[in-house]
């Protein structure tokens, strides 16, 4: 048995726990060609280089912000599909939207902003559309100040038919007949909603907020660096797009690794906490208590 | 582990509206309508444009200033230049090849281990769990990853692409937990005929799972055709670029692709060319897609359910 299970734990012993033990790094004076044995300890000198880096600060602000737009307007968005496509009746039409709506989830996120660009950028679909009838173009895909909006937008696109199909599938374990019973006691298309259609998807939501709070510092690596040449690293810094950067293209190593400690600590912390007051809900979270 | 907390039942199919829902108002009827039209449109437009540009010819793009949404004269000119050869079709095959070995390797390392993991009474079984249920809480890093990559000498290879991602250890718990819902009547019938764990797994779970099995293989087949950063991260040599890296300098960053890196004299538009260059890496998503719908959300639901 243990022969079957070797290369499994060869896989986390050498991509997960090494590296994990790797985060020394954090605390040296790294220098590749003498490797992280040989090289100096430094103590916390590069997370105090870290903490009076403006840079980092504004990859911080950048994220928490992105993370809150995603909450506000992202979040919603997959209940508010389902409900709407739980109401229609003709069941070809259901599995046809279903269908459409679901099939960006599988994309990559290149093949994503390629597919915005061709509709939004400067010489795409729509600034066409605008020359064509006199009007100047517009690129919204260079734009720093509508930045946020676009990726909200994409993030939108390409995953609201994924939280959907999560939502219609505890909407379609709903007894029908407390609609029913429901409705005989008076009460309208609202009210139903409110009482019996809500509650019923409470628990998934409260899972899928849990996993959302538990990724806020890791919004969507690709989709910024995908996007940092076109808008700015002021407008998309994100905390892995710094990490990235900063420790591996500059090759501030150091100070990379310090910056993704502090941010695998935070997250793992904010797991945690969020499924410490999805339990006090007396909701199941992500993990069982 | 994980619970969504419901039961699964199967989507009840409602054919006509129950007597004591109130009949629809007209208004309501109309907007809701319309708000499935758009959200479609907008949905289904950019994969439209992308498909007629690549097929438009050189004068439909000229004529259109950039995009066409109705080609008048398709031509597959475009997509013959860039397979005939060159940058894109070698990036075609490493992607495939990546995907395939991948898969590949993914299943049978997450299979064995989480068959050895949800079996009662294997030494050490207990902490092992805990080891891997700790990477769902915590990330390594990318700094001191790309260093472990560097060390183990994997930097510009093909295998960087693969081992380092091998595992996910949320595809594992999900196979574990379907692996404990078989009988263990069924292991001692076994274990008396004399049967091994190989046999065991091979003979009696996998049949068992084949559904789960697949939207397992399925998840990391498409895992492994989307990836673009890890190549970024560890492939310097642009000779060996996966096709999503190809897609990303040439596409989106607007680099133009030249004759000589596709090994043709004579080059259609290059926007037909690029619209092309998304198509491919689109294909296979496609093709799996009307699978990935049927076993993925079924597969995932129920995983995370029974854990």
């Amino acid at each position: 048995m243990l022969a079957l299970m070797a290369p499994g734990l060869l896989f986390f012993l050498f991509f997960f726990y090494v590296p994990m033990l790797g985060n020394v790094i954090a605390f040296q004076d790294y220098q590749p060609f003498i490797g992280f044995k040989e090289s100096p300890l430094v103590g916390l000198a590069n997370f105090q280089e870290l903490f009076a880096d403006p840079a980092f600060w504004e990859a911080v602000r950048n994220t928490l912000a992105f993370a809150a737009l995603q909450l506000i307007f992202f979040f919603p968005a997959p209940l508010a599909l389902a409900l709407l496509i739980n109401s229609l009746v003709s069941p070809r039409i259901k599995k046809f939207v279903q269908s459409v709506v679901y099939l960006p989830h599988f994309i990559s996120w290149v093949l994503v902003v390629a597919l915005f660009q061709q509709v939004l950028g400067g010489a795409g679909l729509f600034s066409n559309y605008l020359r064509d009838h006199g009007m100047s173009a517009l690129d919204v895909m260079t734009d720093p100040s509508t930045f946020s909006l676009l990726i909200t937008g994409q993030v939108i696109w390409k995953d609201i038919g994924w939280g959907m199909i999560i939502y219609l599938a505890a909407l379609a374990s709903v007894d029908q007949s407390l609609y029913e019973s429901a409705a005989v006691d008076g009460a309208g298309r609202w009210r139903r909603m409110w009482h019996v259609t809500l509650p019923a998807v409470r628990g998934v939501t409260i899972m899928l907020l849990v996993l959302r709070l538990g990724d806020v510092l890791s919004v969507g690596f690709e989709q910024f660096l995908l996007q940092r040449d076109a808008v700015g690293a002021r407008a998309s810094e994100v905390l892995d797009t710094y990490i990235y950067y900063h420790g591996v293209v500059y090759g501030d190593w150091g100070v990379g690794a310090a910056a993704g400690l502090v941010k695998g600590v935070v997250g793992a912390l904010m797991i945690y906490g969020a499924n410490k007051v999805a339990h006090a809900f007396g909701e199941h979270g992500v993990y069982s208590k | 582990m994980s619970s969504f907390g419901f039961p699964l039942r199967t989507p009840r199919t409602r054919e006509e509206r129950p007597a004591w829902e109130e009949p629809p108002t007209k208004i309501g009827s109309a907007a809701k309508a319309v708000v499935i039209t758009v959200i479609c449109a907008v949905m289904i437009l950019p994969f439209l444009t992308v498909l007629s540009t690549s097929l438009a010819s050189r004068e439909e793009i000229t004529e259109a200033g950039g995009f066409v949404l109705f080609p008048t004269d398709p031509t597959l000119e475009a997509y013959r230049t860039i397979l005939s050869g060159g940058i894109v079709s070698r990036a075609v095959v490493v992607s495939v090849l990546i995907t395939l070995v991948g898969t590949a390797l993914s299943l049978l390392t997450t299979i064995a281990l989480a068959y050895g993991l949800s079996k009662r009474g294997v030494p050490g079984s207990k902490p092992i769990l805990l080891m891997v249920l700790f990477t769902l809480l915590f990330v390594p890093g990318m700094v001191p990853m790309y260093v472990v990559v560097k060390e183990l000498g994997l930097l510009d290879s093909y295998w960087s692409l693969i081992l380092p991602v091998m595992i996910n250890a949320f595809n594992l718990v999900v196979l574990r937990a379907f692996f404990m819902n078989i009988p263990e009547e069924l292991y001692q019938a076994a274990r008396i005929d004399g049967a091994g764990d190989w046999r065991i797994l091979t003979r009696i779970v996998l049949p068992l799972s084949k559904g789960v099995v697949a939207v397992v293989g399925l998840f990391y087949a498409v895992t492994y055709w989307n990836a673009f950063f890890n190549a970024m991260l560890y492939l310097n040599d642009s000779g060996k670029w996966p096709i999503q890296l190809v897609l990303r300098t040439y596409v989106v960053q607007g680099k133009s692709i030249s004759g000589d890196q596709l090994g043709v004299s004579h080059m259609p538009p290059q926007q037909s060319i690029s619209m092309a260059v998304v198509m491919i890496a689109l294909i296979p998503i496609l093709l799996l897609f009307p699978f990935l719908q049927k076993y993925f959300t079924k597969g995932v639901l129920t995983g995370a359910i029974k854990g």
